[in-house]
C-alpha cells in the first residue's frame, strides 16, 4: 500500500506552508503529495510565489506531485482557475468538483474525496473517463470501499486515513459569519485558526471544526488499526490530511505499521504522542457514526 | 414557469394537483429517494395509479431516485429506475453519476433531471451532466444568487429549476456528511438528514435540550419555540462567539423574487417538503399558483398566506440575495 499526503486544507500562510512542504519533501515517507487550495479561492494568491518552489522540491525528492482543484466553484474567476489547472500539462490533477472533469476527460487524472463516488458504477464511469486514482468520500464504510476497489483493479483506490474529516462545504463562509464580516471582505480571519476553529456543543463537548466555507469533524480520523482490513479490501493508498502536528512523523508511523515494522497498538500510542490534542475516530470506515472509535 | 410540488403520499399528490401544481415529484418507499422517512412515499402500485391520475389531470410526475446507490447493491436503484420508466414517469430525478450513466444507456429516451443532490453549481458542472447523460434539466443548489442563476442560464444548454419555498440546506447539497458523523445515517446513503430515530429531548431545569445522537444540538428557554434539531441549524459555541453559527433555523421563501427568477430564465420553481402534510402542501401550492397568475398578469404578488405555513419560523430569501457575499 502507498501513502499520499492530502492538500493542506487550512490557511497557513505562505512561509509556514512552504516550510511544511520542504520538510515533507526531505523527511516524509509518502509516495504522492497533493498540493493546492481546495477550500477557498481567495486564499490561492497568497501561495502563488512559493508554489513553484514547493512543487519543484517535492518532485526533486521523488514524490508524485498531484495538483488539487477547488471543491466548490461558483465565480467565473474560479472556473477559469479550474480550467487553467486542468490544462497545466505537467502534473496530474485531482478533481474535487465535477466542473473540473469537464476539462480532464480522456486524460489521466485523479478524483478527490470531495467528489461523490459511492459505488462501483460511478467508479467505472470515471475510470472510462481517464481516472487513474480515486480517493473515496470519507463517509464510506469498509464494505463499500471493498466493492469499489475490487471492481476497478486498474484504478488506485485511496482512503482518507488521517486528519479532521471534511464533512461539508458551503458557499457561505462561517469564519466570516462568526466575525460579522462579509465574505468578500473577510480579512482572512480563517488564518487565525490553522487547525480549524473548534465548534463545541452548548454542553461544552468538542464537536466540529470550521475552516472558512468548510466544516470538518473536530476529531481526527485514524485508520491505523484498520490497515489489514483496508489492504484486504484492495485499497491501494492511504491519505494523510495535514493537521497542525509533525506530519512527517505521522507518515512514518503509518509507513511502519503498513510495512509490519510496528504493531498497530504501538503505532497508535506514537500517533497520540505526535498529535496530543487529537481524539481519534474510525466510525465511518466501520459503518457507524463518524464520531465513533472502535 | 412550471410549478413543481412535493408529494409524500398519493393523497398529497392529488391535493397538489388540485391546488395548481404543473408537476409533482415523489419517490418509492425505500432508500432510493432522499426523503426516506417512515410512512412516507409510494409503493409501485401507488406510483402507477398516481401517474395515471396526474396524466388525466394534465399534470406531470417526476420520480426522485436521488440517493447514491450503495456499493454492491446498485440493483435496487436500477430496479427503481426500470419500474419508474415502465410506470410512465415524465422524468427521473437522479444525482449519482453511475445511475445517470445507467439511465442514459438503458433508457435513452427517458427524460432525466439532475437532482439538487448532485450540487451542480456552475455551467461547467452542468455541461458535464448534459454532455455525458443528456440531462434535460438541472435542479440548482441553494447556494446561488439570482445573478449567478441568470449567468448559468445564459451558458447552460438545459433547463433550470430552483427552490422557492421550504427547508433550506445551507451546505452544498449531496456533499454533506454532518448527519452521518453524528448518527451514522446520511442524506446521500440513507436518504435521511438528522433522522428522528436519533433525536431526543431532555428537560434540564427550565431548559429543554434537544440532542442528535450523542450531541447537544440546541437548548431552549421555557418561552422559546423549539424547532427540530437539524444539525446545521443548531446552536453551538466557539471561542469567537456562540449561537446559530451555520444558519438560523429559518426556512426559504423566495415568493417575492419570482419576477427576478423569471427574468433570470428559470424554467421551473420547486417547493420543498415531501414530508409535509397534505394541508400544508395544498396551502403552499395554492399560494404559489396565485402568485404565478399575478406575475403573468402583471399584478403585484401577495404572499401573506405563506407566512402561516412556516409554522412560526422566520423565513429567508437564502442565497438568492446573498447579503453575506
Amino acid at each position: 500500500m502507498r501513502l499520499t499526503l492530502g492538500p493542506v486544507l487550512f490557511h497557513w500562510g505562505p512561509q509556514v506552508w512552504r516550510d511544511f512542504y520542504f520538510r515533507i519533501a526531505d523527511e516524509a515517507p509518502v509516495d504522492a503529495v497533493v498540493v493546492g487550495e481546495v477550500v477557498c479561492s481567495k486564499r490561492a494568491p497568497f501561495y502563488g510565489d512559493v508554489f513553484p518552489d514547493v512543487i519543484e522540491r517535492l518532485a526533486a525528492a521523488g514524490k508524485d506531485v498531484i495538483l488539487a482543484s477547488l471543491a466548490l466553484a461558483t465565480l467565473p474567476r474560479e472556473r477559469r482557475q479550474m480550467a487553467e489547472l486542468a490544462g497545466n500539462g505537467l502534473f496530474m490533477v485531482e478533481a474535487n468538483d465535477v466542473a473540473c472533469l469537464q476539462h480532464l476527460a480522456k486524460r489521466p487524472h485523479a478524483i478527490g474525496p470531495l467528489v461523490n463516488v459511492y459505488n462501483e458504477a460511478t467508479a467505472a464511469f470515471f475510470a472510462r473517463q481517464g481516472a487513474r486514482r480515486i480517493c473515496l468520500p470519507p463517509e464510506l464504510p469498509l464494505q463499500s470501499i471493498a466493492a469499489i476497489a475490487q471492481s476497478e483493479p486498474n484504478v488506485l483506490t485511496e482512503v482518507f486515513a488521517f486528519g479532521n474529516v471534511p464533512l461539508a462545504i458551503s458557499a457561505r463562509c462561517y469564519h466570516a459569519r462568526l466575525h460579522k464580516l462579509a465574505k468578500d471582505n473577510c480579512r482572512f480571519v480563517c488564518g487565525n485558526d490553522p487547525d480549524g476553529l473548534a465548534v463545541d456543543t452548548l454542553d461544552g463537548e468538542r464537536f466540529l471544526a470550521i475552516n472558512g466555507v468548510q466544516t470538518l469533524s473536530h476529531t481526527c480520523a485514524s485508520l491505523l488499526g484498520d490497515i489489514p482490513d483496508l489492504a484486504a479490501a484492495g485499497v491501494g493508498a492511504l491519505r494523510l490530511s495535514p493537521q497542525l502536528c509533525d506530519m512527517a512523523a505521522v507518515a512514518l508511523v503509518f509507513r511502519d505499521v503498513m510495512d509490519g515494522a510496528c504493531e498497530a497498538g504501538h503505532g497508535h500510542e506514537l500517533l497520540a504522542a505526535v498529535y496530543p490534542e487529537a481524539r481519534f475516530t474510525n466510525g465511518f470506515a466501520r459503518g457507524m457514526a463518524g464520531a465513533e472509535y472502535v | 414557469m412550471e410549478l413543481v410540488c412535493p408529494a409524500g403520499t398519493p393523497a398529497a399528490l392529488r391535493a397538489a394537483i388540485g391546488a395548481g401544481a404543473d408537476a409533482v415529484y415523489c419517490g418509492f418507499s425505500d432508500e432510493t429517494n432522499a426523503r426516506n422517512f417512515p410512512g412516507l412515499n409510494f409503493s409501485r402500485e401507488e406510483m402507477g395509479e398516481s401517474i395515471a391520475y396526474a396524466h388525466a389531470e394534465k399534470a406531470k410526475v417526476l420520480v426522485a431516485i436521488n440517493t447514491f446507490p450503495r456499493a454492491g447493491a446498485t440493483a435496487i436503484w436500477r430496479r427503481a429506475v426500470d419500474d419508474a420508466v415502465d410506470l410512465g414517469a415524465d422524468a427521473l430525478i437522479v444525482a449519482d453519476i453511475g445511475l445517470l450513466d445507467y439511465v442514459a444507456r438503458t433508457h435513452p429516451h427517458q427524460r432525466l433531471h439532475l437532482s439538487v443532490q448532485a450540487a451542480a453549481a456552475n455551467p461547467d458542472s452542468i455541461q458535464f451532466y448534459v454532455d455525458n447523460f443528456a440531462v434535460r434539466r438541472v435542479v440548482l443548489p441553494r447556494v446561488l444568487s439570482v445573478a449567478e442563476i441568470a449567468a448559468i442560464n445564459l451558458d447552460a444548454s438545459c433547463e433550470t429549476e430552483v427552490f422557492v419555498f421550504g427547508g433550506l440546506c445551507v451546505m452544498a447539497e449531496g456533499r454533506c456528511s454532518l448527519s452521518s458523523y453524528a448518527t451514522g445515517q446520511s442524506p446521500n446513503m440513507h436518504g435521511v438528514c438528522s433522522p428522528a430515530s436519533h433525536v431526543s429531548y431532555r428537560q434540564e431545569g427550565d431548559a429543554l435540550v434537544s440532542r442528535l445522537g450523542d450531541f447537544t444540538i440546541n437548548r431552549f428557554a421555557a418561552d422559546e419555540p423549539a424547532p427540530y434539531p437539524t444539525l446545521c441549524k443548531g446552536r453551538f459555541s466557539t471561542k469567537s462567539g456562540s449561537g446559530y453559527i451555520f444558519e438560523d433555523p429559518a426556512s426559504l421563501d423566495a415568493a417575492a423574487l419570482l419576477p427576478a427568477l423569471r427574468d433570470a430564465g428559470v424554467t421551473a420553481l420547486k417547493i420543498e417538503g415531501r414530508q409535509r402534510s397534505r394541508a400544508y402542501i395544498e396551502g403552499v401550492v395554492r399560494a404559489f399558483r396565485e402568485a404565478l397568475e399575478a406575475l403573468d398578469s402583471g399584478r403585484p404578488i401577495v404572499t401573506s398566506g405563506l407566512a402561516r405555513m412556516t409554522e412560526g419560523q422566520t423565513t429567508t430569501s437564502g442565497a438568492y440575495r446573498k447579503s453575506w457575499r
